[in-house]
């Protein structure tokens, strides 16, 4: 096994990039995940790539989608606001089906906020963000050893369904350093694409076209439904699918009566919580979803006939307990605690938080 | 302190090398095979703010790496023990940098540990290694990393370095190592008894 090195959840990211093929970057910067474009633009000219710090998001975003098309593996980072920026492009990809690496380390909103970490982008992750019917897959890793795995899955995603793929991460996660085995580098093939611009295995008559553009309306409702049914096979794929374990990770669900629910930084608290309910004689379970957008209903339909309630806790005012009550669909009551504006839960509320439910009196 | 986990925060002012100290003991953490995290307070900070960060070291896996009660808080400078003092848990342990913060009325349910690490640097001939002093002496009373530990990580954790640089801070962890080892820091509720230091 590899050896374990320290790393700071941004550069994580940066590394298993460059492990995974990525060639290109294109960003500017924004606090909390400056340390990204910082550590590429060093280590990408190593490797004969291409680091371009662009004169905006907009115009960052707009770069991807051109070396995207070219076939080959690209990424942009950002937070909140910069990301709220890049959603035109965002959905120019997504209609033009160019796979594409996209990672929000999320800080506090609305508008500029602060730059303290938060989860209140997850509306934005899995609604498409963008205009259009279109969906992002949405990744939610909870240490920095995930977001160097989940990078590496996230690339393989994005070329298996030519779909961005976006890394929804925090600003907690993005600063904190734990150790991390570098993944296997990836010996990726620009020219691997046949529906890229830059696939040179075409007949001299052929020309491939990667647009978004379809101005006959038979035409795009057609494409409209080709992505719908692309989706659908990513969410049986993970739900039902060969990625179902990689979707979810469940703790001590078996036999609980109250389960909590997190994703990110929060999953790691709701860990703590759950051992000190277990110690306290509270059968308490944790969900956390790994994979956001297509969500894990399919865990919150089989749990719902065996637990009794839901707690779901987010660094917002409540945005994923939605998915929950959708999956869990009124079998079982739902409740919501969360913090927000950058301040991050602390084990003790959450704690109460549980008490309160369990002995109501 | 518990021998399966230690709970640190490390404060003082921006430039007293707060981060990196933090990176020692979680580096070393990890040399020593252990599970460790750090997360560092990060925000629109200015030169001569303040600075703090989170490390735990843990013989298990680390779930939350949230650290509200510490087991010890390392402060260099004064109004880091205004900050943390009372979230230390009882039984735990402050260890303070009495160069720049003097003897005040603290907690009486916790270990009290003077290190003049300031001082100490300056005999050294490098101010800037006060920090490092905190390091060797945190190692004499951690269940989880050992001096030798600690030595062992420094070249990691300052590739390119020249000599010079790495002996200075090898003596730093030693002087810090040697203050707790010979018993010359005063704790518990007996601060206020007289105390001669070095």
């Amino acid at each position: 096994m590899a050896e374990k090195v320290l790393m700071k959840g941004n550069e994580a990211i940066g590394e298993a990039a460059v492990l995974a093929g990525c060639r290109y970057y294109f960003g500017y910067p924004i606090t909390p995940q400056s340390e990204l474009p910082a550590y590429l633009s060093k280590r990408l000219p190593e490797v004969d790539g291409v680091f371009v710090q662009a004169e905006s998001e907009v115009a960052a975003i707009n770069m991807v989608y051109g070396a995207g098309s070219a076939g080959a593996r690209v990424m942009t980072s950002s937070s909140s606001p910069g990301i709220s920026l890049k959603q035109e492009g965002i959905s120019y990809i997504a209609g033009a089906e160019i796979p594409c690496m996209l990672v929000n380390v999320v800080r506090g909103g609305p508008g500029l906020g602060n730059i303290a970490p938060a989860q209140s982008d997850y509306w934005q992750a899995t609604r498409g963000g963008g205009h259009g019917d279109y969906r992002t897959l949405v990744l939610a890793p909870n240490s920095v050893q995930e977001m160097a795995d989940m990078t590496v899955a996230g690339f393989e995603f994005a070329d298996r369904f030519r779909n961005p793929v976006l890394l929804l991460s925090d600003g907690v996660l993005g600063q904190m350093m734990e150790p991390v085995t570098l993944p296997d580098p990836v010996d990726y093939d620009v020219n691997s694409k046949k529906w890229a611009l830059g696939y040179n295995g075409k007949e001299k008559s052929e020309r491939n076209l990667c647009s978004s553009i379809f101005l006959d309306v038979d035409e795009l409702e057609e494409h409209n439904w080709h992505l719908y049914q692309k989706y659908q096979v990513m969410t049986d794929l993970f739900s039902t699918g060969e990625y179902k374990d990689f979707a979810v990770e469940e703790h001590l669900c078996d036999d609980a009566e109250i389960i909590l629910v997190g994703y990110g930084i929060i999953s790691r608290i709701l860990k703590t919580v759950v051992e000190k309910c277990r110690k306290r004689g509270i059968k308490a379970g944790l969900v956390r979803p790994k994979v956001l957008w297509p969500y894990p209903a399919q865990v919150f339909e089989r749990l719902a006939k065996t637990a009794n309630q839901f707690l779901v806790v987010e660094m917002s005012c409540g945005q994923m307990v939605e998915d929950v009550k959708l999956s869990v669909n009124g079998k079982k009551p739902v409740y919501f605690f969360g913090r927000t504006g950058g301040t991050i839960p602390s084990d003790f509320e959450i704690l109460n938080e549980v008490d309160k439910l369990v002995r109501p009196d | 302190m518990s021998s399966k986990v230690e709970r640190i925060i490390l404060a003082g002012f921006g430039g007293q090398g707060i981060l990196f100290l933090g990176k020692v003991l979680a580096e070393t953490g990890m040399h020593a095979g252990k599970h460790v995290s750090w997360i560092p307070s990060y925000g629109p900070e200015m030169r001569g703010g303040t600075a703090n960060c989170s490390v735990i070291l843990s013989e298990n896996e680390i779930a939350s790496p949230m650290v509200t009660v510490p087991d010890t808080v390392i402060a260099m400078n004064r109004p880091s023990v205004a900050k943390f003092n009372l979230k230390i848990k009882a039984g735990g342990m402050l260890m303070y940098n009495s160069s720049l913060i003097e003897r005040q009325e603290f907690r009486d349910d916790i270990r009290l540990v003077e290190i003049p690490a300031s001082e100490i640097a300056e005999e050294l001939g490098n101010p800037r290694v006060a920090n490092l002093v905190m390091a060797g002496a945190y190692s004499k009373f951690s269940k989880l990393i050992t001096f030798e530990d600690l030595v062992a990580a420094l070249p990691g954790l300052m590739p390119g370095s020249k000599k010079e640089m790495l002996e200075i801070n090898l003596a730093a962890f030693k002087k810090g190592f040697d203050f707790v080892e010979e018993k010359k820091y005063m704790f518990g509720r007996y601060v206020y008894s007289v105390f001669k230091g070095i």
